[in-house]
């Protein structure tokens, strides 16, 4: 079921009516999900990504704006009857029930037609604990299963009643590094078995590069780009997109053009057709770097980390934002470890430029 | 010199310190600086409580050789025999067993000996089937009542967002009222004020809740006036008691409930939970440490009633007119108050014994059933 967001807003009052402000959560926000994809929003903290997904499953009501569930307006709907499945992230399981009945609790809610005889409930408690892996632990209680079982559970959990649209709010921040790499992958799998439309909210821009079919990028309740995962990455629609996708970090450097060239810490270091004179923020991916003796960047060398595949270059450049610039570079280029400085080429399309006040991306033909 | 001479003075006073540590230690009270802390609520709680109970103790099972008391002739009922002819009652012969006084221990001149005669007395009281009857229902009908109702007022003032401070503070006055005042007003409500002597069927309509049962269309009740019934007495304390007990227990389900984590309650809307089921599988389950906590609670205070009777019937403990012997209501803590009252401190004490292993039983009862019950 694809999902269509209609300049969604929400509004929170201050909380002191006559000295506060209000905060606006979620500004304008237009948006289609296409039916069976797994999207994910995300931001740093406070952007609005938990909010905008409690608007769609219905538990907050949005200040202005639509939500449609394919052709139905569900702005008005209570959550109770819109069908949506939640993963809350501290999973919310009941601690007094067992893990079976913690799934079978939605289904023992159904009423009317939807109503299924005990046998077809426990049936499809089944099917949706085999689905996360957790049939074995149907007998215990929540507090005797590890953080990635619990995590499972509330899966099933809202798996179980096949909802048509299900929400996962920080999924995985509550397990360890280890886990969450499995863990992801499973929600991937779990997503694409059964296709239903999936929307996960998270802050961790390599988990969400990793599984989403869609990333949306939110700051300060404004959705600054939407599209799949790497072209997001390649082609940032502002500075702070470029900032907040990718490890290590992109490098930032002020710079300014002149006349057709880039210019950082006075040296010209690349060709920029197209584009006035100006002052710029130059971001340069990490994976942007080659190493060349004859190289029209240089950096003072601080340390030269070896990784096996390849190797990370720290240096220090006067017009770097940024403590130090890293640099990552294929284990193949020997580096001078005892050298002072180290110059570099640039891989032209690894390079962006943005304006120095608005910091939205000046383009520039790539050769 | 004198510099020396302080250098000294110092010394001595380390080697003494250093010395009362290595005594303490010996005698295993090298913690005696938490001794220390701890010694005016040990010398409180030693006067006010651990004494009086081992006292208590003592003098249950203290009782003396009285050879000059008569003992009677009884019937089958219990009543003392008396002579048809002379109309004195039959004795049988003179010396008993009797229990505990504090006036002859006073007095000093009675060899006190360790018996059992002051359970025996207790038990073999008249009017112990009574005390023990009353005791017991207004325990049992008054835990449950009030316990609903405490969870049903803080479900609804949780639920609700606007005057929840206003009314919980009003819902809190009772607990910090005098039981005596409130039961005065109880009293009136239940008419007992203005009763007409003379015309005992206009007086009962006088109060609040029998104008109400007239507007309603039905017969007043004489709940506490002269002439009125056990049940109806009873009805008047259970809604007395129950009332005067909801404050406590509200605050307690109330703080309960606040601290349940919301999102239980999300996960429950999201899963299109009916309101009825969401009570009973999600917040009756959650809440069940505080209600088996009220719930023993409320029990040991259900069979210490005392007060809320004197409040609503005076000292007499029953409604005008309804009889000489046992008060109508009497309680286990009425009984041993009177027993106080008559030099009886012997019977006074096996009755708080009695009451104790009672109160004791009934809360292993309820600590049992609750471990099955209760999700922590």
């Amino acid at each position: 079921m694809k999902i269509v967001l209609q300049n969604l807003t929400k509004i929170f009052p201050p909380r002191d009516k006559k000295r506060g402000k209000e905060t606006i959560a979620v500004n304008n926000f237009t948006f289609t999900i296409p039916d069976g994809k797994l999207v994910g929003l995300l931001g740093p903290s406070g952007c609005g990504k938990s909010t905008t997904l409690y608007m769609i499953s219905g538990l907050q009501a949005p200040s202005g704006g639509k939500i449609f569930f394919g052709e139905d307006d569900v702005t008005e709907l209570s959550p109770e009857n819109r069908g949506v499945g939640l993963v809350f992230q501290n999973y919310a399981l009941y601690p007094h029930m067992t893990v079976k009945q913690n799934i079978l609790f939605p289904l023992q809610n159904l009423r009317g037609e939807d109503r299924l005889t005990k046998e077809q409930m426990i049936e499809r408690a089944y099917d949706a604990a085999k689905l996360v892996q957790i049939d074995e632990l149907m007998e215990r209680k929540p507090s005797e299963l590890s953080g990635g079982q619990q995590q499972r559970v509330a899966i099933a959990r809202a798996l179980v009643k096949m909802p048509k649209v299900l929400l996962l709010d920080e999924p995985l921040s509550n397990l360890d590094a280890r886990l969450r790499l499995q863990t992801r992958e499973e929600i991937k799998r779990i997503q694409k078995e059964t296709g239903i439309t999936t929307i996960f909210v998270t802050h961790d821009q390599e988990e969400a590069m990793s599984i989403s079919d869609i990333i949306v990028v939110m700051k300060l309740g404004v959705v600054q780009q939407v599209g799949a995962p790497q072209d997001v990455y390649d082609d940032p629609i502002n500075l702070f997109v470029a900032k907040f996708l990718g490890t290590p970090p992109i490098n930032v450097f002020k710079g300014s053009v002149k006349s057709g060239k880039l210019v950082i810490n006075g040296a010209e270091v690349m060709d920029v057709p197209g584009i006035d004179d100006r002052e710029v923020f130059v971001g340069i991916r990490p994976e942007g770097f080659i190493p060349a003796a004859d190289g029209s960047f240089e950096c003072n060398l601080s340390n030269v980390e070896v990784m096996g595949r390849d190797v990370s270059v720290v240096s220090t450049n006067e017009a770097s934002l940024n403590p130090f610039v890293r640099s990552i570079i294929d284990a193949d280029y020997k580096i001078d470890k005892s050298a002072t400085t180290i110059r570099f080429a640039l891989k032209p399309h690894k390079v962006f430029l943005f304006d120095e006040k608005t910091e939205e991306r000046i383009k520039f033909e790539v050769n | 010199m004198t510099n020396q001479s302080v250098a000294k003075k110092k010394h001595i006073w380390d080697k003494v310190s250093e010395k009362f540590d290595i005594f303490c230690r010996k005698i295993k009270l090298d913690k005696w600086k938490a001794w220390l802390y701890l010694l005016p609520t040990i010398v409180l709680l030693a006067i006010f409580t651990f004494c009086p109970i081992i006292n208590t103790v003592s003098m249950a099972f203290t009782v003396y050789w009285d050879p000059e008391a008569p003992v009677y002739e009884y019937d089958e009922s219990g009543n003392i025999l008396t002579d048809d002819e002379t109309g004195k009652k039959v004795v049988l012969g003179y010396g008993e067993y009797k229990g505990y006084n504090i006036a002859l221990d006073i007095a000093g001149e009675t060899d006190f000996e360790f018996g059992f005669n002051n359970f025996i007395s207790v038990l073999k009281y008249n009017g112990f089937i009574q005390i023990m009857k009353n005791t017991v229902i207004l325990c049992i009908m008054t835990v449950p009542i009030s316990t609903l109702l405490a969870l049903l007022i803080a479900v609804c003032l949780n639920a609700i967002k606007p005057l929840r401070r206003l009314l919980q503070t009003i819902f809190f006055m009772p607990y910090v009222t005098n039981s005596i005042a409130i039961g005065m007003v109880f009293a009136a409500m239940f008419n007992i004020v203005g009763v007409n002597e003379h015309n005992l069927d206009a007086s009962r309509s006088l109060g609040i809740i029998n104008s109400v049962l007239g507007v309603l269309g039905m017969d007043p009740v004489n709940w506490i006036n002269q002439g009125s019934s056990y049940w109806a007495n009873i009805a008047v304390m259970v809604i007395y008691i129950a009332w005067n007990a909801l404050p406590f227990k509200i605050l307690i389900l109330l703080g309960g409930l606040q601290s349940v984590n919301k999102q239980y309650y999300d996960a429950a809307k999201i899963d299109s939970t009916p309101p009825w089921r969401v009570f009973t599988r999600i917040t009756v389950p959650l809440l069940s440490p505080m209600i088996a906590y009220v719930v023993i609670t409320g029990f040991i205070g259900g069979f210490k009633e005392y007060t809320s009777i004197i409040g609503i019937f005076g000292e007499g403990m029953q409604p005008p007119g309804a009889g000489a012997g046992t008060p109508r209501l009497q309680t286990m803590v009425g009984y041993i108050y009177d027993a106080l009252g008559t030099n009886s401190q012997g019977t006074a004490s096996a009755a708080a014994i009695i009451l104790f292993l009672l109160i004791f039983a009934v809360t292993l009862i309820n600590l049992y059933v609750s471990k099955k019950k209760t999700h922590y």
